[in-house]
């Protein structure tokens, strides 16, 4: 039919055009990235075997800085005092095991500069002594890991000193809290206050390194997922001369921390999924019904 | 003087036939308005368009109710508000986003054809003129829409393409600033392209899309071969029942029932990308907020703009503003520079088939690579597609000049 023929004409210049105009291109202007699926294959493993218990024994070497709330243990100063001091609050390490991966985690206790490959870092090298105290500490943060992790959770711990995520209301120094304003005069200082902090507190990391990081609210819109995935594994790999260090998240790690990215940016997504089979099931109806008045009026015309 | 019969109930057919006239309007706008029977479904894909502007009309005015058009706000009352806090908001967005790319999509097909089938000449010049008007209307509206989330590429788009106004060495920066109202894209800015986008330029499309219906009534469309007939015969042919011999039938209910049949595909089509491919109609830089110290590494327009940026691009400054502003006026005197008689497929008209094809690849061509980051051999490419454009159009009245009258006319 001489429709269908003109339709595939049509079809082909249309697909040439996308071809061109997206796959193509963004191959071309973005170098693209290889990861190593977390695996970190530039660190060694150090194959020492941790004992937990030692490295609970060992931990007050953290304590003077990190929290770990699951076990009790708050942090010795708060998120202000803490960028004061730092320049960035150092996170709590209750969730740590469960994210980070043990051969970076090692490597990052002994020489945490390096394995970030931050240029500046706020951690000092060898906190947990030899590599062997480090495997013990370890050891210890993995024990006290929790089995189910929250995506928002691993995004906190993993990120949330830095990124704030303003759509998930998340600000570096934890949730904005809810406050009740005064209703005479529409102020509320609370509020208020706790912004201040935030101001101040995002002055400090600013300085601290170099620039401001960026609100991740709508990141998985902005970024493709690959790009995010070979971005958090290997900061440097992708944007060389980036301020953001590497972090050492698992695979799992970095799934959860997706998870929660995609929650802020794309919350559509389920609704869309649920929604699009009935729209296009109602057109395809549409299209049957025409396609019978269409044959009907036509009849008989040639 | 008419007549007013005053037994006639209010609202009852005689009623409002001596006040509207509404048989007569029937009978001239729909039942008698007389289409060739020899067409295929390209010619659906003009009411295609009209209701793709009325769905972003409609989405349009959902999304407004939401929309903060201030710099600070801008971003946000998009991304979060209508995205995520408001019922259904990410579909009005999705679906305006989609149908902006998508109706362009269909204007390069509409446009096309009208080339193809040589619909544009004996009559039908205003048609065409009317077409580009809306063309250049819808142009305006898109680009200005794009500012409107006041992302990256709203920022930076809007960097370029007003710093265009300098009109390169005459260094124009007065009047970029005032097209502007600041010194670089700013709250006045903004404010200039909201109104423009809701407002004036809407304004204008429907009144050319009544225009464009207008110049078609007389000459009527055009048909698969050119072919010209006396339309009041064949219509009398038709309204004695020799529904086969007759060679128009009626818009309605006849022509609409295929036009209704092909838009049904179309939103097949178009609701499948709203729910499962959106992202080539939402760019991903412009999901990072507007930063005016951040300049992204790779500028670039929406697709259907990335013809002509091509045409702007591989030349010096100069140079490529000429070509550019060529680009722009060139479609418009179509219908003069084709100096051919024949109102026939490009398929029978000898050289003009060439041209035809040789400048569907070159758009195409150019619209990939407008895209590409503009190092090397690209350039070179771009240079020598941009240069076929010109030479196509150049060569245009010499081809058709030659052109051989088709069926001894
Ligand atoms: C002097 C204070 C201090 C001490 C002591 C300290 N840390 Fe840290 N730690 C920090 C700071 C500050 C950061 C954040 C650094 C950054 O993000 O640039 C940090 C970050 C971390 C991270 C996150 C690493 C990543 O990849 O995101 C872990 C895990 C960690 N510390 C574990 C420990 C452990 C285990 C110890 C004990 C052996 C310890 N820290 C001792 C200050 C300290
Ligand atoms: C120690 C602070 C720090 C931590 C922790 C951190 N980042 Fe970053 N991040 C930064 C900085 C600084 C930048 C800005 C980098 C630049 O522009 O060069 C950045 C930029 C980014 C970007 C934007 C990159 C781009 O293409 O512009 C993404 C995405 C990102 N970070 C994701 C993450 C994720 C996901 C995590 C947690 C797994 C994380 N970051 C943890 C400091 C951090
Ligand atoms: C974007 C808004 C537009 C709308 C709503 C629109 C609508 C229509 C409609 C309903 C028709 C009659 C049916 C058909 O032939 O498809 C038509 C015909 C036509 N249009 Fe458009 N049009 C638009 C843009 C354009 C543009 C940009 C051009 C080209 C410059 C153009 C050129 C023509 C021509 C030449 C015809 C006559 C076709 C023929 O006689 O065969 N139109 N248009």
């Amino acid at each position: 039919m001489k429709d269908l023929k003109i339709l595939a004409v049509v079809v082909f210049f249309t697909l040439v055009t996308y071809w061109g105009v997206e796959p193509f291109a963004h191959s071309q202007m973005h170098k693209h990235v290889e990861g190593h699926n977390f695996t970190y294959p530039d660190i060694k493993a150090s194959g020492l075997k941790g004992d937990p218990a030692k490295g609970k024994a060992a931990i007050a070497a953290c304590t003077s800085c990190h929290g770990i709330k699951s076990q009790g243990i708050k942090a010795p100063m708060d998120a202000m005092a803490a960028s004061a001091a730092y320049g960035v609050n150092p996170p709590d390490l209750s969730n740590v095991g469960a994210l980070f991966d043990t051969k970076y985690l090692i490597a990052f206790l002994q020489n945490p500069a390096h394995a970030a490959k931050a240029k500046k870092m706020a951690m000092p090298a060898g906190m947990a002594g030899t590599a062997q105290g480090a495997a013990d500490i370890v050891a210890y943060l993995k024990s006290i890991a929790p089995k189910e992790i929250s995506p928002k959770e691993a995004f906190t711990t993993a990120c949330g000193r830095c990124h704030a995520d303003r759509y998930g209301k998340w600000t570096q120094i934890g949730d904005v809290p809810k406050t009740k304003g005064n209703i005479k005069t529409g102020n509320d200082v609370e509020l208020t206050k706790f912004k201040m902090n935030v101001a101040k507190y995002q002055d400090k990391l600013a300085d601290y390194m170099g620039k401001l990081p960026p609100d991740l609210s709508i990141i998985a819109r902005a970024r493709s997922e690959h790009y995010l995935k070979t971005f958090v594994e290997d900061p440097q790999a992708v944007l060389k001369g980036t301020a953001m260090p590497r972090v050492g998240l698992t695979k799992e790690g970095f799934e959860k921390v997706d998870a929660y990215l995609e929650s802020t940016g794309d919350p559509s997504k389920a609704k869309r999924e649920k929604t699009g089979p009935w729209v296009l099931g109602y057109f395809v109806i549409f299209t049957l019904l025409a396609y019978g008045w269409y044959k009907s009026q036509w009849k008989g015309l040639h | 003087m008419a007549h007013f019969d005053p037994n006639a109930k209010p609202f009852s057919h005689k009623w409002l036939n001596e006040r509207l006239g509404v048989d007569t309007l029937k009978r001239v706008l729909s039942t008698e308005y007389w289409i060739p029977k020899n067409i295929n479904f390209l010619w659906a894909m003009g009411m295609v368009l009209a209701a793709t502007f009325g769905v972003l009309l409609i989405s349009g005015i959902f999304l407004l109710m939401y929309y903060v058009p201030t710099t600070k706000e801008a971003f946000d009352s998009v991304n979060y508000t209508i995205m995520s806090q408001v019922g259904y908001g990410w579909l009005w967005r999705h679906v305006h986003a989609v149908a902006a790319s998508v109706v362009f999509l269909i204007i390069y097909i509409h446009m096309l054809t009208g080339i193809y089938y040589g619909s544009y000449k004996r009559g039908r010049e205003l048609i065409w003129i009317s077409g580009m008007l809306l063309f250049v209307a819808f142009s305006a509206e898109a680009f200005s829409g794009y500012m409107l989330p006041w992302g990256q590429m709203s920022y930076w788009a809007g960097m370029v393409i007003t710093n265009l106004f300098s009109l390169g060495s005459l260094n124009l920066n007065g009047l970029v600033e005032w097209i502007r109202g600041d010194y670089v894209p700013g709250q006045a800015f903004l404010g200039r392209f909201f109104m423009l986008h809701v407002v004036l330029i809407p304004l204008f499309i429907i009144g050319l899309i009544v225009l464009h219906f207008g110049t078609l009534r007389l000459p009527h469309v055009n048909n698969q071969d050119g072919e010209e007939f006396d339309f009041e015969a064949e219509a009398e042919k038709w309204k004695a029942g020799k529904k086969k011999e007759a060679k128009v039938i009626p818009f309605n209910p006849v022509f609409l029932s295929k036009d209704v049949f092909v838009m049904g595909i179309y939103f097949i089509f178009f609701f499948y990308l709203v729910f499962y491919h959106f992202e080539f109609a939402m760019d991903p830089v412009n999901f990072d907020p507007a930063n005016g110290l951040k300049t992204p590494p790779h500028i670039y327009p929406e697709w259907y703009f990335l013809w002509s940026y091509e045409i702007l691009r591989p030349f010096s400054k100069n140079i490529g503003l000429i070509a550019f502003g060529f680009a722009q006026v060139i479609f418009f005197l179509l219908p003069f520079l084709d100096r051919s008689p024949n109102v026939a497929p490009a398929n029978r008209r000898g050289i003009f088939k060439i041209w035809f094809w040789l400048l569907v690849v070159d758009m195409v061509g150019l619209t990939i690579l407008g895209k590409l980051p503009p190092v090397g051999t690209w350039t070179i490419v771009g240079t020598v597609f941009a240069d076929i454009f010109i030479a196509l159009w150049i060569a245009l009245p010499f081809v058709t000049k030659m052109e051989k009258p088709i069926g001894g006319k």
